[in-house]
């Protein structure tokens, strides 16, 4: 393919950057989420019992791989093609024949392999602490792959808009975490009062992590397809939105 | 062939501002070409425009025959750029920012290697490839930025200030390592505020201003149109006076100091002739400014002038 190698540079060099910082990268969400099943899943979750038929550590550790995944795949790329805006060598790739499509290619899968390698830490460390029955693998790998796509996709616009390093920090932090942790990360929305779970099901977060939960351990508390429909129209929405913004150059050219 | 053809190129920026009024140029293959004028004339503008690094408002840009508008891709395979910042990544090696941008040019990582090599040996880089960047001192990172513009083996070369803030060794140095682009082939655009530099290096010139081209033409026509040349007299003794000799004009700088203008018709032999008969003895002499730095001078004062009445 004529872009390959554009398209194989820029993703390595994505992978080599987060390899290289993995103290920052990589060692965070593997402290964070061991700290989330002793205190949730041992401690607390023998005393609430099981969740639909699992107990309450097989219940959470779906939602606590891809809220991981989420907000890696999403901090990768935001925190890097700012970075690249920052020191300016975004205008290495800009002057270089590679056409737009492959600039988002190259930084989303740059993403997305930095949530996979993150879910598959958080995966490794979840098994010391509880089984994984797995429902449907190929379920599981499909949400996982276009969530970590999606949030990336997001995390570029983040970046191309953002004129600060603060700028790059409000949203993980005030809509992604808060979003994460009311999408039935911790608990089923079947066990919340009626207004809330019709309130839930406004959190798209909800649907990613309940077909994330149904692939490895069977349980849902929405429709399959339509969790699917959800993150393919977001991730096509994101798609041309990004194209637009690299196309008019908003935020990396004058 | 034409390595640059512009015509009609306009930028206005948000809020207004015209940065660039129309203007065309011509730059030939293999030519060595300076695009000068002073801070905020348009030239950073006109070459973001060419790079694809800043959008423009209105015109046509042809670089070897591509057009901007058509071939963008084709274009920018053309060119290579030294930007006047430092633009690289601070944390990567010397060697992988070169890999890195021959990959974004698609040259498979065996060729990359290998102009790698030719490029930082070309720019005396290579016992620095495996230094990370931010280590290395203000005229290797100058001398980094021309070494990745040439990885792709460009046919126009953009060098904007490439020199600056470096010493007048390095600076030296880099001339040479540019002469040597230019005669392997490589057509070179070179904007500097060291008009030593470009008088040294350029055979063509175009003088840019308020957006607008005030001057375009060969480097040696440009300078022979300069009709005064202009000296500094060290003298042996302060003098109480300037004295008056037709045909010269006289002016002191410093106690011991003293500007002359000389016309093109008048003989230094009767300036000093006419010193001595004044009892001014003359310990050394040297030139006031660079000859190219009194005609930019003069261009700019008068399209300033110009520019206001307008």
């Amino acid at each position: 393919m004529k872009y390959s190698i554009a398209f194989r540079t820029i993703v390595f060099k994505e992978i080599r950057r987060f390899t290289r910082i993995w103290p920052q990268t990589l060692l965070p969400p593997a402290i964070t989420t061991s700290l989330y099943f002793l205190i949730f899943g041992t401690l607390i979750g023998e005393r609430i019992g099981d969740i639909k038929g699992a107990s309450y550590m097989t219940y959470i550790v779906p939602g606590v791989i891809l809220m991981s995944v989420i907000s890696h795949s999403y901090a990768n790329v935001v925190s890097s093609f700012y970075s690249t805006k920052f020191q300016k060598h975004i205008e290495e790739i800009l002057v270089a024949p590679v056409p737009n499509w492959v600039i988002l290619a190259g930084y989303v899968c740059g993403g997305v392999a930095r949530g996979l390698l993150v879910g598959m830490v958080v995966t490794s460390i979840s098994l010391l602490f509880t089984e994984i029955p797995v429902n449907n693998i190929w379920i599981a790998l499909a949400v996982v792959l276009l969530t970590s796509t999606l949030f990336a996709l997001a995390g570029f616009i983040n970046a191309v808009f953002a004129d600060s390093f603060d700028a790059i920090s409000i949203i993980p932090n005030f809509v992604l975490t808060p979003l994460s942790y009311l999408g039935g990360v911790f608990y089923s929305v079947s066990m919340l009062p009626e207004i809330w779970q019709k309130i839930s099901l406004g959190n798209p977060i909800l649907y990613m992590i309940n077909a994330f939960r149904y692939g490895l351990i069977g349980i849902t508390d929405v429709d399959i397809q339509f969790a699917f429909a959800i993150t393919g129209g977001f991730i096509l929405l994101l798609i041309i939105f990004n194209l637009y913004l690299l196309h008019k150059g908003v935020g990396i050219k004058n | 062939m034409k390595a640059l053809s512009i015509r009609n190129l306009r930028k206005t920026y948000k809020g207004g501002f015209e940065a660039l009024k129309g203007i065309a140029l011509d730059v030939e293959e293999g030519d060595f070409f300076a695009l000068l004028g002073p801070n905020g004339a348009g030239k950073s503008t006109a070459i973001g425009i060419i790079c694809s690094l800043v959008n423009k408002t209105s015109g046509s840009i042809k670089v070897f025959d591509a057009d901007l508008n058509k071939d963008r891709e084709l274009v920018k395979s053309y060119i290579g750029l030294v930007p006047q910042e430092i633009n690289f990544n601070q944390f990567e090696t010397v060697e992988d920012i070169l890999l890195n941008q021959a990959g974004y040019y698609g040259i498979s990582r065996k060729k990359a290697k290998h102009r790698t090599e030719i490029c930082l040996k070309q720019m005396q880089l290579w016992d620095r490839r495996n230094t990370v960047s931010r280590r290395l001192s203000g005229g290797m990172k100058r001398r980094l930025m021309i070494a990745r513009a040439l990885v792709h083996s460009p046919r126009l070369l953009i060098l904007d200030e490439p020199t600056a803030g470096v010493d007048i060794e390095i600076r030296r140095s880099m001339w040479e390592q540019m002469r040597e682009v230019n005669a392997q082939g490589t057509t070179i655009i070179l904007t500097t505020h060291y008009l030593e530099e470009a008088e040294n290096l350029c055979r063509n010139i175009a003088i840019i201003d308020h957006g607008n081209i005030v001057e375009n033409s060969k480097m040696s026509s440009l300078l022979a149109r300069l009709n005064v040349d202009y000296f500094v007299l060290d003298l042996a003794e302060s003098i109480a006076m300037v004295p008056e000799i037709p045909g010269f004009s006289l002016e002191l700088e410093e106690d011991r100091l003293l500007n002359v203008a000389v016309p093109k018709d008048q003989s230094l032999n009767q300036l000093f002739q006419e010193l001595s008969k004044n009892n001014i003895q003359v310990l050394s002499m040297k030139n006031k400014s660079n000859r190219l730095e009194q005609l930019f001078m003069d261009l700019v004062t008068q399209n300033q002038t110009t520019h206001v009445h307008s």
